[in-house]
This record gives C-alpha cells, structure tokens and sequence, in this order.
C-alpha cells in the first residue's frame, strides 16, 4: 500500500527536522519525505494544521497477559496504545506468571506474535518470582531478547542482592529499570504523608519511601558503573537526587508519568480511588519541579505506567482498592495540555520526551521518521479539546485518573509499519 | 425554620465540605427538634413513610441508637444491620449492598464503617442519601454537630471560643469533624496529644498543635476529651493507660488550675482512669450526658434534612 500524508508539520528530533512537508509511505517503509509529493497512492491523508510526530515509546506499560486477562490482554492493549499514539510498548513483567524464565518468556512471545497491534518489547524481572531473593537467568534471557530487567512493583530490599544484580546486569549490557520504594517507610499508606493523609485519616507515604531508595540504588550504580533507569519519579527530592547524580556522571535516566505532571494529593478530597497511585500524588510543589525537570531533561521520558484494575478491584473501601491508573490513551494529550499550552515545553522537547529519549534508553532505532525505516508515526489535532470518558476507553479497564477531565490535543491516525492501526472517528 | 438557604444535599457526609451557614442551618433545625423530645408524645410526622437503614460495620451502640431514636422521633421506619449478621460476611461489597438497599426502596442510609471514605463511596454509587456516622479516621460529622451544639447552647456563640480537643488525634474521627465544624465557626481549635498521635502536618488545617498539656488548656472554654481507642492496633505505640493518664488524664486536679466554667465534653463510650478520671466525668463541668441528649435533636436535623435536599 502508498500512503500519502499532505501538508503535516512534522517534529523529528532525531533528523533535526521540523516543519510542513509531504511524507510518502510505502511498504511499511518511509519513502519520501518532501515539500511536495504528487504521486499516485491508494489514500492520502490531509495533514493541514496537524502534528506528525514519530510513534510514541512508552516504556512502562502493564499488558497483564499473562494471568489477569480480566484487566487488560496484549490486543487490549495494543489496541488502546494505538489509540494513544503509542507504537513501542515496554511491557512489565509482572504478570501471572511473571517473565522470570526462557519458558515464561516464550509463553508471552507467542501471545505478542499472535495478538499485538503495536510493537510489544518483553522485560523480565530482576529476581525469580519479583520475590527480591535469587537473581533471575540474566544471561539465558538476555540470549532470547530481553534487554530490560524489573521487578516494577517492588525493589529489591536486600542491598548485596541488588549489587550482584548490577554487576550481573553489566557484564551482560542490560539495562536495570527501577521502581524505588523502601517498603519498610511506605508500609500501609495509600496516599502520599502529610495534610492530605492527617485531613482524610488515610495512612500516609513519606517521600523518603521513594527518594531514599533512589539515593541507595545512585550510589550501587555508581560503584558498579552499571546504567541503570529509574521510573516514575513523583517528588522534587527524587529529581534533586538524580539531577545531582547526572552532573556526577552516573550513567542514569529516568522517566515520570503524565499524573505525576498534572495532579496533586488535594484531587483525593472525594476519596476517587482512580486516583490512588502508587508512588502517590504528591504536592503542587513537586509538580512544578517535575515540569521544570522535564523542560531541563533531567527528566528523560514520560511514561504511563498504565496500571489496569478491573472496577471491582478500583470501586470500593479507598484502602482496599488496588493502586494505579491507566494511561495508554490519554498520556499524549495530557502532555499537550499541561506542558505544551502552558508554555513549558515546545513540541520538539515534546518528541524527545516521548519519541527520542525513551528510544535512546532502550537503545532501539525507533522514534524518528527516517527513509527506508519502519514508518511508525503519529498525526494529531493540536488544537481539538476532547472529554475523557470512561466508555470511550478501548482498554479492557477504565480506572483512568482522568475521567471527566477536558484535554487538548487528539490522536487522528497512528500508522504502524505503514498501516493505519487507528483512525479516530469523525 | 424559614431559612433564607435552601439544604441542597442529598448526602452528609464530611463538615470538611459543608458551608458556616449549612452548619448554622442544622444547629437551627436541630434547635426546633431539641423540644420534641420533652414533650409527652414524642413524635413528628417529618419523616413518615420513609425508610432508614443504619448500616454498621462496626460495633457502635450509642451511635446506632441515637440514629434510631432520631429517625423514629420523627416517624421514619428503621431497620438496624450490622455487618456480622449481614452477607458482608459473605463477600458482598458495601456498593453491592447499597444497591441492594436501594433496590428495597428505602430512602436514608446512616453508614458506620471501618474505612475513611466509605461514606464517599457509597453516596457516589446510590441515588438515596448517605450520612455518615463515622468512616474510620476521617470524620464523624453528626458527633461534631452535636459537641458543637452543646457548646452553643452553654456559650452562646462559637466565634472565639478556645476549644481543646485532646487526646488520639491521629486516629481520631470526632477530632477531624470537629476541627472542621469549629473552625468553620471561628472557634480558636488546639490539638493535644502525645507526639505519636499526633498526625502530620495537623497544624495546616488551621488549629495549634502541642505536646504540652499546661500549654494547651491554659486558656480552654471548653475540653473535648477523645477517647483512647484501646481496641486499635495502634495502640502499641504509647506505653500504657496509666502512663496515658498520668500525662494528659484530665483530672480534677488539673481543672483547678484552670478557667472556673470550663467545660468538659467526651464522645463516649468512656475509658475512666484511662482518659478522664470519674470525677471529672460525673463532676459539675461535665457536660457528657447533654451531649447525648443533643446527639438526638442534631441527628433529626440531618435527617430531616437529606431528606428535604432540594
């Protein structure tokens, strides 16, 4: 198939290129990109007054197959990525069973080859069974893919096992992909610690839970020389931390998440469990610092940390209710709204957040529209408000922290290997 | 009871979200119920052919039978659950069984539970009201309303009435509610426990926080003496009663140092020798038992009132 896309403006950090021209797309592949393209094509997309940006990485994204299909599958969520302009996922590991074995592994490759609408790149965890005690196989899962390792959800506490993972992991040049909590300072809490805990008699987590472990695993990584990405940073502590520890030349990167750049504990008041996180909401004051963060680039990438909870799992007692929000498909249109129209970011800091960056950390040749490479991209309405609604979600669950909430910015078409995988209804 | 405001809500279910004259307005109501129960017959139509269902998931008996006497003072029929003989046990979620309640056509459901937010919880997923008779450490709006009632009634006023409130605040329901109710009203509202129970960042919802005992009833109207919630798992983290009462029992002893009209104030049920000695509970400053009496004019009001939300 040729595709033609008319008269977008196209932002591309990679390619340095920004501005209005024609791109031409044929066999997956992009062919042409010029000012003007007139030749025949089976569709042509006009593009006028629309942003073409490469397809979206994220790199933390809870598929949930295998084992909680009740929540989200692969084609669920593939199918709400596309939907959200995303067309690189880094799936977490922990699923049921979790990828900890070359078995494991195979089980949810078969899945991805058979039902993944966008590219799905398997993690595995860190230690068998994410329990934090034994060292998965690195090197056998290394030998089937696997260049990300996580126990997302947990850390590992046990600060030896956590070095020889950092060793482990550099002998075999994997990247480490962190989720700092010392579970020890979090224990019960459910929101973040501090007025808003005291005012809703909710048990509270202090943010050394967070930026205390961030400071020991800084600190491994920095005796071992091991690259490690820290993920879904909520507090200014956490950026002062990893802001000191680039500048020291520690080989780190790290990402934040659409709800920790827009929301604040106070949204907690009507006890609106969507909004139950975990790291949790924190203050109007780390909001600005992550924004800040994010315009410097000592925040890296967004993420969504797309969290599915079927509503039995999210509608009830606020302490019982499981934690996290989806965020396939509203993460790019949060960005817009709150850093784009605010001023804070232009669309090319916007491209490397979502596109170059996470590309970069994977070290994978995505997140650019580059000739004779895999046309992956997406075309949106700068300027169209939308309200998130929960029966427009195409992914399994809609536990969304942003129901009911007005954003700028619509995804149009995503393009994936040259097909149109979403196309938004006019 | 021709207010200028109209009572706009279907629910009750914090005084963190109501007005100073949605406040005002239920004191008034409950003012004009207050004489129902002195009279011979003690009863008025206001709530006939209604339904309320005090639903408890926690054990409570003055609370409970408060609410009951106030809905059948006011000719409501009431069905009491409580959660051990209900299908809570069963696995039924509180929305699953709110539903269900709904679905019997009654009208009002007073909800007791162990978790903060349930209130929250239920009244956004049923269309009949919800009142809130304490979610586990947020609040307990109808306790407020009446303490706050009571001091009315002996003061006169709210505005500029030093108010300590001491005890578990950390864990404490009738603390938060009243810290909204009072403040709200202009009451200057001081918090005094030990360090441990005392909650974060406590001072930021506009009252002074101490330690210090002497410090914090120095120039008290009024002590709201909090029960120690000795069935609590946190209780590990203050040594022991007596210890307790040694600290920060209010004694007669200690209301001699203070102002002479004092009053003493207590939710209830009491723990003697633990938070207030026997004298002081039974002692002329005592005003515990009108509390009671008040709880059932207070909780008319509330009801009365949901009932009318327009």
């Amino acid at each position: 198939m040729r595709l033609i896309i008319k008269e977008g403006f196209i932002v591309d950090p990679i390619n340095n290129f920004k501005g209005n021209a024609d791109i031409l797309i044929e066999g997956g592949k992009i062919k042409r990109i010029d000012k003007k393209i007139e030749e025949k094509a089976d569709k042509v997309i006009q593009a006028k007054d629309k942003v073409i940006l490469p397809g979206l990485i994220d790199l933390h994204v809870h598929l949930r197959q295998p084992g909680r299909e009740d929540k989200e599958t692969i084609f669920t969520g593939t199918k709400a990525s596309a939907k959200g302009g995303i067309t690189t996922v880094l799936a977490m590991p922990n699923t049921e069973p979790p990828i900890d074995s070359q078995e494991n592994l195979k089980l949810l490759k078969e899945i991805i080859k058979r039902d993944a609408q966008v590219e799905v790149l398997p993690s595995a965890t860190i230690t068998l069974k994410r329990e934090g005690k034994k060292l998965v196989d690195l090197k056998s899962l290394k030998e089937e893919g696997v260049f990300v390792f996580t126990d997302d959800g947990s850390s590992i506490d046990d600060e030896d096992l956590m070095l020889q993972a950092m060793l482990t992991a550099k002998k075999e040049n994997v990247l480490l992909f962190l989720h700092c909590e010392d579970k020890n300072l979090s224990g019960k809490g459910v929101v973040n610690l501090g007025v808003i805990s005291t005012r809703l008699g909710l048990r509270g987590i202090p943010k050394e839970a967070e930026y205390k472990r961030i400071e020991r695993d800084l600190k491994l990584a920095k005796d071992t020389d091991c690259p490690i990405h820290i993920t879904h940073i909520s507090c200014k502590e956490s950026v002062e931390l990893i802001a000191q520890a680039k500048r020291k030349g520690i080989r780190v990167s790290c990402d934040t998440c659409p709800h920790y750049f827009s929301l604040t504990e106070d949204d907690l008041l009507d006890f609106d469990t969507n909004k139950k996180i975990n790291p949790p909401l924190r203050t109007e004051e780390d909001v600005l610092v992550i924004k800040q963060a994010l315009k410097e680039g000592i925040i890296d990438c967004i993420t969504s940390d797309h969290a599915p909870h079927t509503e039995h799992e999210k509608e009830i007692e606020f302490e019982n209710a499981e934690f996290g929000t989806i965020g396939l498909e509203t993460e790019l249109s949060v960005a817009i709204t709150e850093l784009i129209e605010t001023g804070i970011i232009d669309w090319q800091k916007l491209a490397e957040l979502f596109c170059r960056n996470p590309a970069k950390i994977l070290g994978i040749d995505r997140g650019s529209l580059t000739l004779d490479k895999e046309a992956n991209l997406v075309i949106l309405d700068p300027q169209k408000y939308w309200t998130v609604k929960k029966e427009d979600f195409l992914s399994r669950s809609k536990n969304s922290a942003f129901l009911d909430k007005t954003l700028k910015g619509k995804v149009e078409y995503t393009i994936y290997k040259g097909n149109i995988i979403y196309e938004e209804k006019k | 009871m021709n207010n200028k405001l109209n009572w706009t809500r279907k629910d009750l279910l914090a005084l963190s979200e109501l007005s100073k004259e949605e406040i005002e307005l239920i004191l008034e109501t409950a003012s004009s119920f207050k004489e129902v129960s002195t009279r011979e017959i003690k009863k008025v139509p206001a709530l006939r052919g209604k339904t309320v269902v005090n639903l408890f998931y926690e054990p409570s008996t003055r609370t409970r039978v408060s609410f009951e006497i106030a809905a059948k003072r006011l000719s409501a029929d009431v069905i009491n659950i409580i959660a051990d003989s209900s299908s809570v046990r069963k696995g039924e979620s509180l929305v699953d069984t709110g539903k269900n309640l709904e679905a019997l056509k009654i009208d009002i459901i007073v909800l007791r539970h162990n978790s903060s937010g349930a209130a929250h919880l239920l009244a956004r997923n049923v269309g009949v009201s919800v009142i809130n008779a304490g979610d586990g450490w947020h609040e307990h709006p109808t306790q407020a309303l009446l303490d706050i009632f009571t001091l009315k009634e002996k003061f006169g006023k709210i505005q500029g009435l030093n108010v300590t409130i001491i005890g578990d605040i950390a864990h404490s329901r009738v603390a938060r509610s009243n810290i909204w109710g009072l403040t709200k009203l202009k009451a200057n509202v001081c918090v005094c426990a030990p360090k441990e129970l005392l909650p974060q960042d406590i001072e930021k919802l506009g009252v002074r926080a101490t330690t210090d005992i002497d410090e914090a009833l120095k120039d008290a109207d009024c002590i709201n003496v909090l029960r120690m919630q000795l069935e609590r798992d946190e209780r590990s983290v203050f040594p022991s009663t007596l210890e307790y009462f040694k600290q920060y029992g209010i004694t007669q002893e200690r209301l001699k140092k203070l102002k002479k009209n004092i009053l003493i104030m207590h939710p209830g049920p009491l723990n003697r020798g633990v938070e207030i000695s026997s004298e002081v509970a039974d002692g002329e400053n005592s005003l515990i038992l009108e509390q009671v009496t008040n709880g059932i004019a207070v909780r008319m009001a509330v009801l009365y009132l949901v009932s009318q939300a327009k």
